[in-house]
């Protein structure tokens, strides 16, 4: 591989160098239509395209095509079903073939196979840095052949260019569409061996399935309005935190606050939203959930150590800056004739906010929520770290309560046997996730383009 | 009564609706206050618990490098070195420091003083100082995480001696140790030099610092190209329609799609369908790179669009192409506030962790990582793992994590309000 990369790296120099050369060569017979530096770009990125591709097609498809080539030598020794135990043993070929690892008997590999390891990875080797040889050498006499006083290598470039960077952008649609499709894809596998109206009207979530088929037990139930619930519990508390705290925040930075005081703060909440979630999650687990359990001693309340309180309480401190930067933007979108017509009127300034900006900003600011809450749904290490495991369906704030985030994690991680209903549920709660988040955005973010467009 | 002052009933409304007016004022000021004094309960809480992480315990002993016992081949080859009895020469030391130890039970407790690691650590200094052998050094080792609780005072030294890892013999041992100033609280290298480990006093995050340099390494090489280039599309070449349109939604839509979900793309994408190798930063780098390439195009875009459209104007005006306008003067125009961009962005994706709980990046690594396809974990991962552990040492670990990667992030973050007060340019 790293020959590859070597090789072409000295076919773009030495294609730019080659170019210019040939180009200036030529511009002293009379006059170029473009300048040779155009000429010396056309060349090398003509040598570094084809090259490019095969390298980044190697790199995607070399160790699937290897990994498939080796499986079907230890056809003998293992399940062809179970990939789990495949995946065990292909990782042990790879590391000892890597020389990470001694060779020894239980391993249930041979020399055999790990010697065809190191001969597939070396002709794979051999192969791309081949192919790259050949398809940049393509590419270079291609290029280097229609250099001539009149070729019109400027357009030629941007031409390219212009292809290069409409692929760059179309790169985000392929993601929204990986996403799409690869969460559909495995949804439907799931719902083949699980109902879909067990998922989304089942009440009860416990994904523990037997591994083995003669265990007894765990068939594995798989409702998820548990989870939907205390989803929706700890957003909610954390939007009755963030709401109240991150609008008054709003009114205050952008109605009362002079520009001193608003240097000083605004970058003190950014501090607040960039802190990362898990440490927001260390700091609901380590302070405010055994300060919760402790008043809850006190006053002689019942509360779980994990309640969804306390993870909802964090979450809605992490959402704060989120609410109060789109208010303010919101907030001071809203015309200042708007403002002085109702202070004209005799209007203290809290009426003049209750009663004329917030009514002219509510638009915006639904929106606002609409996106903290769209935030509070997908986040995960907060509730993965503070709010429980166990998927209790119940309306008390101060009972642990798992979230669709918390279980995605803990299905799959650790030890996770592909193709089990139990791995596949994660990306049922994932699509659902999506689905919910999605429909949220697009409603915020149209409620807040079309108030931008009215003001 | 002067008639601009009002009736006394008017009066009395007027100051009612001051009054209010005032407690409004007060609201915003108390939300300020909610939000401010938690920013600091959280720096608080971190720091408190997490500073004493930066120290260790760590005992002195007179170590007698005996040559037979270390240098097995007698040639001070690193690799005769490395198979001395290092726990031999350390039960030595121990038995020379404390005399009056003889019975079996009570030489084992002393040597729980000591760090698991301990002649690991012997072993190091060793093999960097071979002319050592066959002479008596004077060494801190690291103690036990026990001692090492002990001496911070984490665990009450009142409490029942069955409820507590040290026994009172073992605190008399420490007593006297510390009498003779061979008992202190030192740096703590093991911290900043070591990868994980299952003894809390070796653990350290430079794993994870490295795991987390090179995941963001790939992210920046993927994302930032092209985030600059789909900015630069849309916002230079691009004729407004409806492709322009429907690229804009979905990157918006995409840059509120929470991160878990980039997660199961992750693995559903690289390890299920390219077979890349799972734990290695190459994969949680780019899923990562997915993540952030919405929030680098939005924020590239808001730098080339405060480019004023007269410098375009001007090169175009000059006979420029728009390759040539955009490469020789908006470009270089826009390049401090893309980077402001960059370097937040780079931010967010290094604090990120929950889609990298997808890609299996979250096992027990001890090896420090040396390239993208090597297992790892990253900081903000190591610090979730070490929440998760049961002893009382792991806490401040978790809170000394943290510390850094906060020093991290508000250093990039200081440098992009850095960057953007004094280099970017206002129009």
């Amino acid at each position: 591989m790293h020959a590859a990369w070597i090789i072409l790296a000295i076919l773009v120099i030495t294609g730019f160098l080659l170019g210019n050369h040939k180009a200036a060569v030529l511009a002293r017979s009379g006059k170029l239509h473009s300048r040779p530096r155009y000429h010396g770009v056309f060349i090398a990125l003509w040598s570094l395209f084809p090259g490019l591709m095969v390298v980044t097609l190697f790199a995607l498809f070399a160790s699937w095509t290897i990994d498939t080539m080796i499986l079907k030598d230890l056809h003998g020794t293992v399940d062809q079903t179970n990939a789990m135990e495949q995946s065990v043993l292909l990782n042990k070929v790879k590391l000892v073939a890597e020389n990470k690892m001694t060779l020894n008997e239980d391993m249930g590999i041979t020399m055999e196979t790990v010697l065809r390891m190191q001969t597939l990875n070396r002709s794979a080797d051999t192969l791309v840095t081949a192919l790259v040889m050949g398809a940049g050498l393509l590419g270079f006499g291609y290029s280097w052949n229609r250099i001539h006083r009149e070729f019109r290598a400027r357009q030629e470039v941007e031409k390219m260019v212009r292809i290069l960077l409409v692929a760059a952008s179309s790169v985000s649609l392929f993601i929204t569409l990986g996403i799409v499709l690869s969460l559909i894809f495995e949804t439907l596998r799931f719902f083949a061996s699980v109902p879909v109206t067990d998922f989304l009207f089942g009440l009860q979530w416990s994904p523990q399935t037997a591994i083995r088929a003669d265990q007894v037990g765990g068939t594995g139930s798989f409702g998820a309005i548990p989870l939907f619930a205390g989803t929706l519990m700890i957003t909610g508390i954390s939007i009755l935190v963030a709401a109240p705290v991150g609008l008054f925040c709003a009114i205050y930075l952008s109605e009362f606050a002079s520009p001193q005081v608003r240097r000083w703060i605004k970058p003190a909440l950014e501090i607040l939203a960039g802190i990362p979630t898990v440490v927001y999650g260390l700091f609901a687990a380590l302070a405010v959930a055994p300060a919760i359990a402790n008043l809850g001693k006190l006053t002689g309340l019942d509360v779980a150590s994990e309640s969804a309180l306390a993870a909802g309480l964090v979450m809605g401190i992490m959402i704060i800056p989120f609410v109060s930067s789109l208010s303010d933007d919101v907030i001071n979108a809203v015309p200042q004739a708007i403002r002085d017509g109702s202070l004209a009127m005799g209007a203290t300034q809290a009426e003049t906010i209750r009663q004329v900006v917030l009514p002219a900003a509510l638009p915006g600011i639904v929106g606002a929520l609409l996106l903290a809450i769209s935030r509070a749904v997908g986040e995960t290490m907060i509730v993965v770290m503070a709010a429980g495991l166990a998927a209790n369906l119940t309306a008390n704030p101060l009972q642990a309560m798992t979230t669709v985030t918390v279980q995605i994690v803990t299905l799959l991680v650790g030890d996770q046997e592909f193709d089990s209903p139990k791995t596949l549920a994660a990306f049922a709660l994932g699509l659902t996730l999506f689905c919910i988040t999605l429909i949220l955005n697009i409603i915020a973010l149209g409620v807040v383009r079309r108030y931008h467009e009215q003001q | 009564m002067s008639p601009l002052k009002g009736t006394p009933a008017q009066q009395k409304h007027l100051a009612k609706r001051h009054a209010a007016s005032r407690r409004f004022r007060w609201y915003g000021i108390a939300g300020l206050g909610i939000a401010l004094s938690t920013l600091l309960l959280l720096l608080a809480t971190m720091t408190f618990k997490g500073y004493t992480a930066f120290f260790q315990a760590r005992i002195q002993l007179t170590i007698p490098f005996e040559k037979p016992l270390l240098d097995p081949d007698g040639n001070l080859s690193q690799d005769s070195l490395g198979r001395g009895d290092y726990r031999a020469v350390l039960k030595n030391a121990l038995n020379h420091a404390f005399p009056e130890v003889n019975n079996r039970n009570d030489k084992l407790k002393l040597n729980k003083l000591l760090s698991d690691g301990a002649p690991s650590q012997l072993q190091t200094l060793l093999k960097d100082h071979p002319e050592w052998l066959s002479t008596s050094q004077e060494i801190w080792l690291s103690a036990s995480d026990d001692v090492d609780m002990w001496v911070k005072g984490v665990v009450p030294r009142d409490l029942p001696e069955q409820a507590r890892h040290i026994s009172d013999k073992q605190a008399q041992w420490l007593a006297s140790l510390e009498e003779n100033g061979r008992l202190q609280l030192r740096f703590n290298s093991p911290f900043f030099l070591n990868g994980d480990s299952r003894n809390p006093e070796m653990a350290g995050i430079l794993g994870a610092i490295k795991g987390s340099v090179l995941t963001l390494l790939i992210t920046f090489l993927v994302s930032f190209p092209l985030g600059v280039a789909t900015a630069v599309y849309l916002e230079e070449f691009v004729v407004k329609g409806r492709w322009s349109d429907f690229v804009e939604v979905n990157i918006n839509n995409l840059a509120a799609v929470p991160s878990i979900v980039f997660g199961l793309l992750g693995l559903a994408l690289y390890l299920n369908l390219l077979h890349l190798p799972r734990s290695a930063p190459l994969v949680g780098g780019l899923t990562l790179a997915m993540m952030t390439l919405p929030t680098l195009v939005i924020a590239t875009r808001a730098s080339l669009k405060s480019v004023p459209e007269a410098i375009r104007d001007g090169a175009r005006a000059l006979g420029a192409s728009p390759l040539q306008v955009v490469l020789h003067h908006v470009l270089p125009l826009a390049a401090p506030g893309m980077l402001t961009g960059t370097i937040i962005s780079m931010a967010r994706a290094l604090g990120e962790t929950a889609p990298l709980l997808m890609i299996g990046m979250v096992a027990f690594i001890m090896d420090i990582p040396g390239s993208v396809t090597d297992p790892a974990t990253v900081l903000p991962v190591q610090i979730f793992l070490w929440a998760d552990s049961p002893e009382r040492a792991f806490l401040e670990k978790t809170a000394g994590a943290t510390l850094v990667l906060l020093i991290f992030l508000i250093t990039m973050n200081a440098l992009a309000v850095y960057i953007r007060n004094r280099v970017e340019r206002r129009w």
